[in-house]
């Protein structure tokens, strides 16, 4: 892809996607969205990031291996499960935490941490598949 | 929606997929150090096995356990559910994967270690336990691709051609069988408007016979294919001597088992009046496997490859038990599973150290086994004749449970079908031993090379001592626990005994799903 | 409308096993991917379709009734996850198989298997 326009529009294109796909992550949790689409469209934004400049680049600038964001996903959601151990209830129950914020109730939940957790394996997960497909040497998938 | 508070205790139901689930995550996370990736990662692959061990103590104690996810109640929630089956298949399975670890972390290329060989291990062992501890169909779906990803990853590790060869081969296929699957599933639940495998067995007695039977007959094609029972087993044949011994060594113990676990719990379990629909069939895929397992054996000369149609004959042995559904017949299948996780985790790994002192990997081009080195060739003999179920080996008892049993239901119902699942496994151990013996001879008796046939690679007269400590001592493990089985074979019969009583009667298993939570 | 949506799924599950018995790789996953999806329609189907109300309920209510069953639904988001993943893997691994192997027709695939070994000794 050596288009100079993809390459100068491919940084904003990127930035922009990230922001929609947090945006996507935290409106799944009443309405349509959630961790495995907003993951989705994060890793498609790398995905770009890599067409435009390279999947070296792309790789420098997520300054971790993807496997690992995956990684630290699924940590944070069998944590997120496991929480329910100190209320004996069984594994994965949905906890509920409300803060009042003056005007707004915000409301903190283990679905929600859950939903994180989903949100960065797929991001890490399909973004070290995809990385890897665009990479034209041997390297890997 | 109320119900009673989850004891702590009760968590064990979860451990044996969580721990290596989150363990596969650490490892992942600690890439950067390199020297604790492997004694981690046994660490947590015995944890599981402890865990596992206190799991099947508990479940001989007070009958099977059971967790609801989320508190949603069953049959809506999904359901972990652990019988004596499940408990001693994950047991047999962690502990295999525990011992097995050191051979991998010995012979590993520094590459493989680097694309994340342990944590696909211990993704690998938590499809595995996953498989055998939920209590819910579409849940064994989801550990099953779990572990199809694993095993993906494992057999591609270091990408060498043939490994991407075998690893083509073994994708399509196993893709294939679990989309049947879940086909199954689909109509499954059109049908029953449940998966929950407790609630399935009472609604099983309701529903329509003929759409039953096509359903079975989709389970007994996809997960056929994944026990590589015949004729959908060439996969195995074309892939399992490609990836590393000791990686061969793991899915070929753990994979075809859980193919054949769950026909054993969804035929003989979930939809008993199906298993009796699909006994011809089943009997005629028991049948062909038996017999043409070994005796594809006798014909090939790749040694690695050889093992694999001995697995093949091993999983005929397991799918008779199930079509014979008698308890002694379910009781033969499920202890030859566990006898099978452990001999061909053992036989592989030492397949792989006899290759590297005969430098060979065809059997034309081995021999002098025995005058190298007297304890490998030992070691090996051992678990290649526990394999073909020669006694005091561990083999043995599993297929003398088969072999009562299919007499005894011949001559109390006079059924044909008994007189050929017997007939076909005495002659499965006779071309078996035949198989062996001449494996055997070839490899450690003849003093050289057939005449026109060199070894491609150089021999290496003497172990190193890593390579001792690290893959012919875990071996030895290994075939020491046949030989105990085979001389003290109380608690491998017991276990199948225990097992096959419950698959016959799962009131107790019913009750422990619907009290999990509390009461509905 | 059940029954045009079970030919629908009989179609897919048909084109898809027709490419699968192709021997090029490509057709083959498109095979999957098409048996796949017909599949997801199978579950789909079996769920019963119903033009009703979506299936939430509000704080303590019921839902209403003549709602449409989420459970299919829930299954089938999980099989189209869990199928994409392996999918992209199989993917990845062709295009590798390509690479290294030189080939994507099946039949040429024999490094594994190599074709015409000699005969196994015929003596013991």
């Amino acid at each position: 892809m050596n288009s100079l326009i993809f390459r100068t529009v491919a940084p904003f294109l990127t930035a922009v996607m990230l922001a929609f796909s947090i945006f996507v992550l935290l409106r799944g949790h009443n309405e349509p969205g959630g961790g495995f689409i907003g993951g989705l469209i994060a890793a498609s934004a790398l995905a770009i990031y890599g067409m435009a400049l390279g999947p070296d680049v792309a790789r420098k600038a997520l300054r971790v291996h993807p496997l690992v964001i995956a990684a630290a996903g699924l940590l944070i959601a069998i944590l997120s499960g496991m929480m329910s151990l100190a209320y004996d209830v069984p594994f994965l129950t949905g906890l509920w935490a409300e803060f009042n914020m003056g005007r707004d109730v915000l409301t903190l939940s283990t679905p929600m941490l859950f939903d994180f957790g989903v949100y960065l394996v797929v991001v890490g997960a399909v973004a070290s598949m995809v990385l890897g497909l665009e990479d034209n040497e041997e390297e890997s998938p | 929606m109320q119900s009673l508070p989850t004891p702590p205790g009760q968590w064990l139901v979860l451990l044996p997929v969580l721990i290596p689930l989150a363990g596969a995550a650490l490892l992942l996370l600690l890439r950067q150090m390199k020297l604790l990736q492997l004694p981690l990662a046994v660490l947590i692959a015995a944890v599981t096995a402890l865990c596992d061990f206190v799991l099947v103590m508990r479940v001989a104690e007070s009958g099977p356990q059971a967790m609801t996810m989320g508190n949603w109640l069953p049959p809506f929630g999904i359901a972990f559910t652990v019988d004596a089956l499940g408990a001693g298949f994950a047991f047999a399975a962690a502990l295999v994967v525990t011992i097995v670890l050191l051979p991998l972390g010995a012979d590993a290329p520094d590459r493989a270690r680097r694309d994340g060989l342990y944590p696909q291990v211990l993704l690998l062992l938590a499809g595995v336990s996953g498989a055998f501890v939920t209590g819910d169909l579409f849940n064994l779906y989801v550990w099953f691709e779990v572990m199809l990803i694993a095993s993906f990853g494992l057999l591609a590790l270091g990408r060498q051609p043939m490994q991407l060869d075998g690893t083509v081969k073994y994708g399509f296929p196993n893709f294939m069988a679990t989309s049947i699957f879940l086909l199954a599933l689909g109509l499954l639940y059109g049908l029953m408007g449940t998966l929950n495998m407790a609630d399935l067995i009472g609604a099983s007695a309701r529903a329509d016979k003929a759409a039953l039977a096509a359903i079975a007959a989709l389970l007994l094609v996809g997960f056929g294919m994944k026990a590589a029972g015949f004729p959908l087993n060439t996969w195995l044949a074309a892939s399992y001597h490609t990836p590393p011994p000791a990686i061969a060594a793991l899915l070929a113990a753990l994979l075809t088992k859980v193919g054949a676990y769950a026909l054993i719990r969804s035929l003989a379990m979930v939809l008993p009046d199906a298993r009796v629909m699909l006994e011809p069939a089943l009997a005629v895929v028991a049948v062909a496997t038996l017999t043409l397992g070994p005796l594809a054996a006798i014909a090939e000369t790749g040694l690695r490859r050889l093992i694999g149609f001995l697995l093949i004959g091993g999983i005929g042995a397991m799918l008779a038990g199930l079509a014979l559904g008698t308890e002694q017949g379910l009781a033969g299948a499920a202890s030859y599973g566990i006898h099978a996780m452990l001999a061909l985790g053992a036989l592989y790994v030492i397949a792989g150290l006899v290759e590297k002192l005969t430098g060979a990997g065809d059997t034309r081009a081995m021999g002098g086994l025995l005058a190298m080195s007297p304890l490998i060739a030992m070691v090996f003999g051992l678990a290649l004749f526990a394999v073909a179920g020669v006694p005091p080996l561990s083999g043995f008892w599993p297929k003398f449970l088969l072999v009562t049993a299919g007499i005894d239901r011949w001559l109390a119902t006079g059924d044909m079908t008994a007189l050929a699942l017997w007939l076909a496994v005495l002659l499965n151990a006779l071309l078996s031993l035949i198989a062996v013996a001449r494996l055997f001879a070839h490899v450690a008796w003849r003093a050289a090379p057939l005449p026109g046939f060199a070894p491609q690679g150089p021999r290496q007269v003497m172990l190193t001592s890593r390579e001792e400590r690290m893959v012919l001592w875990p071996a030895a493990l290994l075939v020491m626990g046949l030989v105990g089985l085979g001389l003290w074979p109380e608690p491998i019969m017991g276990f199948g005994m225990a097992t096959a009583k419950a698959l016959l009667d799962p009131a107790a298993y019913i009750a422990a799903t619907q009290l999990a939570g509390g009461s509905p | 409308m059940n029954a045009a949506m079970a030919v629908l799924a009989g179609l897919f599950l048909s084109a898809g096993i027709y490419l699968l018995l192709s021997r090029a790789l490509i057709r083959m996953l498109l095979g999957l991917l098409l048996f796949g999806n017909g599949v997801n329609l199978v579950i789909l189907v079996a769920g019963r379709l119903s033009r009703g109300v979506p299936p939430i309920a509000l704080d303590g209510k019921l839902p209403l009734a003549g709602a449409a069953n989420p459970l299919p639904q829930a299954l089938i988001l999980t099989a189209i996850v869990i199928g994409f993943a392996l999918f992209s893997f199989l993917l990845v691994l062709a295009y590798r198989a390509y690479q290294s192997l030189d080939a994507d027709d099946t039949n040429e695939m024999r490094v594994a298997e190599p074709k015409g070994g000699p005969e196994p000794p015929l003596s013991y």
